[in-house]
Order: C-alpha cells, then structure tokens, then sequence
C-alpha cells in the first residue's frame, strides 16, 4: 500500500487532514484561570485547565488542577485528587469532567437525519482506581443521550483509549453559539445514575441508564484520575492526536475566557472619570467571545491619574461579543472627564475576568 | 451552579436595570442581560420557576 493510501486509511474517507479535533484544549497545556484548585465539593465550575468543566454533586472533595505527569508526547494533563473520600455515594452524588460544545461547531455532524455521522472519541487516561467508567453523549436539543464504557486495566498506568459513538438520528442541533453537546467523563456515580441499563444507542435521557457500572474514584484519598489528549472526531476510526501550538489553543480557549491580571506589570484598558467615584472603561476583548461575558474580580485595582482611586466595584454594561464597557465604582477623589490608568496593585494574583464559557 | 444573591445594577449614564450583580458560587460577578450568557440563563430559570428574586437597586 502506498504512503498515501495508507494515510487515506488512516484518517478515514469522512475526516478532515488538519482541525480533525473537534476538542478545544485536549491536551490540556492552557490554564488561565491557574494551575490548581482545592477543595471542590460541590457546583458547575471551570477549575483549572480552560474548557474543562468540573461538576461534582456531594462526590468527595477533590483538588483539580493541571499536572506535568503525562504520557509520551504530551507535556501536561488534567489531574483529579481525592482529598476526603466518600465511599458510600448517595444516590444523586457524582463527579464528572465535561466538554461542552456549541451547537454551531457540529453542524457537519448532520444529527437529527438519516445521515447522522459516527464520532470517535481518544483519550490518554491513568488512575488508581482500575475497572469500569462511563463516558456519556449528552444533547441539548432534543435531551438525548448516549453512554458507553472503558476499563482502566492497570493502577496509576497511562493508558489509551478509544470509543465510537453512532450519530443522533433523533434531533438536530441547533446551530447557534448555545450548548448543543456535552462529553461527560463520569468519576463517580451514586444509584440513581446506575439502575437500569446503559443507554449504548441514541436515546431520550433516562438518569438510570446514564453511569451503569462506574466505578468509584472517590472511595479513597490515596486516588488520583488524570486525563489528556482528549480527541472527538468526525468517523469511526481515532487518528493520532492532533497537536496544536500553545498560541493557537490560547486563542480558542480565549473565546470562552479572557482576563486582565497583574502579571508582568499587565494593564487592564484605559478608563474616563464619568464622577468623582465611577471610571467607565471600554474595552475590546482580545478575541470575539461566545456570547457577553460576565466579569468578576480579584485583588487590589486601581486607578491612577491625577490621583490614584482604589476599585471598589466593577460591572458590565454594553457587552457584546467583541466590546464591552466596564463601569468601576472606586474610592473618591477623580474628576470628571479625566483619564485614568487601570492596573492591579497585588501582582499575578489579581485578575479582571470575562467569561462566556458554556 | 449556587446562585444565593442577585440584585439590579445602576450606574451613572446608563439605564436603570441594565446589568445584575450576583453572588455565584461564593463569587460575585456582574452578569449581562444576554440569553446566551450562562448566568443570566441560569438566573432567568430560577427566577421563572419561583425559585430565586433579583433585588431592586439600592
């Protein structure tokens, strides 16, 4: 066989040569929001690695962060550690790891026809904990779903795995910038997610059927779960991952998060005194976003001009998905009309953030 | 998402009602009235299904 009919082979008649992954992120080199988080036992969030989300529902408590322990040609991975252990779950107790898409990002699957195309899921994966885990399908539109299982065979192994799923002939996507998929890494599971059986076909969403057979990772403290080079592809064959620059990752991940931060002496934009206690600040995102962020804070900001203000408050008005103008309250003494510098006054810890994460 | 605090925002030369401060998770964050944004959207839901009030500005 030719180099060229092999590579043909290889990547499948329907897949494209470059921007097979559909994954934003997966192998997990892109942290802006820091390297480590403890203490997580409940809620939805976006601990450490960007575009990964955490939700853990009364499943132990864990530390999330981004670790240098990874497979052969990749350089980081994302690490779960058990800290308190709970190894009798409720039946509504989990912990998953989520990808979350926008629908418009997966028209090419064409779901909701005849048609539909198969996805492959790859992934590197080493836990202490071997046996069997569920990774779930999870559709919006329509609320369907569809869960299939791999084993960790070895304890604290790196090991490969891949999972092809059929295409959803039940409901279409919507093609618009709102979830449309979920990939859920499923790390623990209580018995209202495992009483019936694992939906294995496209099916509307039955809790039961979704984590049938999970092991789990939160029976012990001495447990750890990492997880890297996370490929969804179009097809039924996983080619090999598809590396992408650090700068090209960071600006994908910057259309769901972008910040301002006291790194490096970093300003945050130039701001006009509207009083002698609000500064409005426009401000151009360094990539278009999702959606309108929202914005949180941390640290010390200030403002400095003819005086220099302390920040006392910031909020959102105008936002759109390239601009937004940010209104500060701050501490009294700027005059109106007046620029005003804006800049962290407590170093790499102080952030500005935006987020349009799904 | 925990969402245990929301109030309307006003601010000089805008709107009234025009942005939302929210306590999220232990974080507060100012929120824009976008659908696709998924605080607002998550604040809307409890707010249609009786479950959370926005405050009124002070």
């Amino acid at each position: 066989m030719s180099k060229a009919a092999e590579l043909a082979a290889l990547i499948g008649s329907q897949t494209a040569l470059s921007n097979r992954n559909l994954i934003i992120n997966g192998a997990m080199q892109v942290a802006q929001r820091g390297t480590s988080t403890a203490s997580i036992s409940s809620g939805d969030t976006y601990p450490s690695v960007d575009r990964f989300m955490l939700r853990v529902s009364s499943a132990g408590t864990w530390t999330n962060s981004q670790s240098t322990d990874a497979p052969a040609g990749f350089s980081s991975s994302l690490k779960m550690d058990c800290t308190t252990a709970d190894a009798s779950l409720a039946a509504d107790d989990n912990v998953q790891i989520q990808y979350r898409f926008e629908g418009q990002d997966l028209q090419q699957l064409n779901f909701g026809s005849a048609s539909a195309k198969s996805l492959t899921l790859s992934f590197w994966v080493k836990a202490t904990k071997t046996g069997t885990n569920i990774v779930v399908l999870y559709q919006d539109d329509g609320n369907d779903f569809i869960a299939k299982s791999y084993t960790v065979d070895s304890a604290d192994t790196w090991e490969y795995k891949t999972i092809t799923f059929s295409g959803n002939t039940l409901a279409s996507i919507t093609n618009d910038n709102t979830r449309g998929l979920i990939v859920q890494f499923f790390l623990a599971a209580g018995s209202n997610f495992q009483s019936g059986t694992l939906a294995t076909s496209w099916a509307g969403y039955v809790q039961g059927n979704e984590a049938v057979g999970q092991v789990n990772h939160a029976d012990s403290t001495s447990n750890n779960f990492y997880i890297t080079g996370v490929q969804l592809e179009v097809g039924e064959t996983a080619t090999p991952f598809e590396h992408r620059s650090y700068g090209d990752e960071l600006a994908r991940c910057q259309r769901y998060l972008q910040q301002f931060t006291g790194a490096g002496s970093t300003r945050a934009p130039m701001g006009v005194a509207a009083s002698s206690t609000q500064v409005n600040c426009t401000t151009m995102y360094t990539q278009p976003m999702r959606a309108a962020p929202s914005v949180s804070t941390s640290g010390t900001w200030k403002f400095n001009g003819n005086t220099t203000v302390t920040m006392t408050s910031c909020t959102i008005y105008q936002a759109a998905q390239t601009s937004c103008l940010l209104l500060c309250g701050t501490t009294s003494g700027m005059t109106a009309g007046y620029a005003y510098e804006w800049f962290c006054d407590t170093g790499s810890s102080g952030f500005i953030r935006l987020d349009a994460e799904l | 998402m925990n969402i245990t605090y929301v109030q309307f925002i006003n601010c000089i030369g805008q709107p009234d009602n025009s942005a939302i401060k929210a306590t999220i998770d232990g974080t507060e964050i100012s929120v824009p009235l976008d659908p696709a944004n998924r605080h607002y959207a998550e604040i809307m839901r409890q707010v249609e299904a009786g479950e959370l009030t926005i405050a009124d500005a002070d």
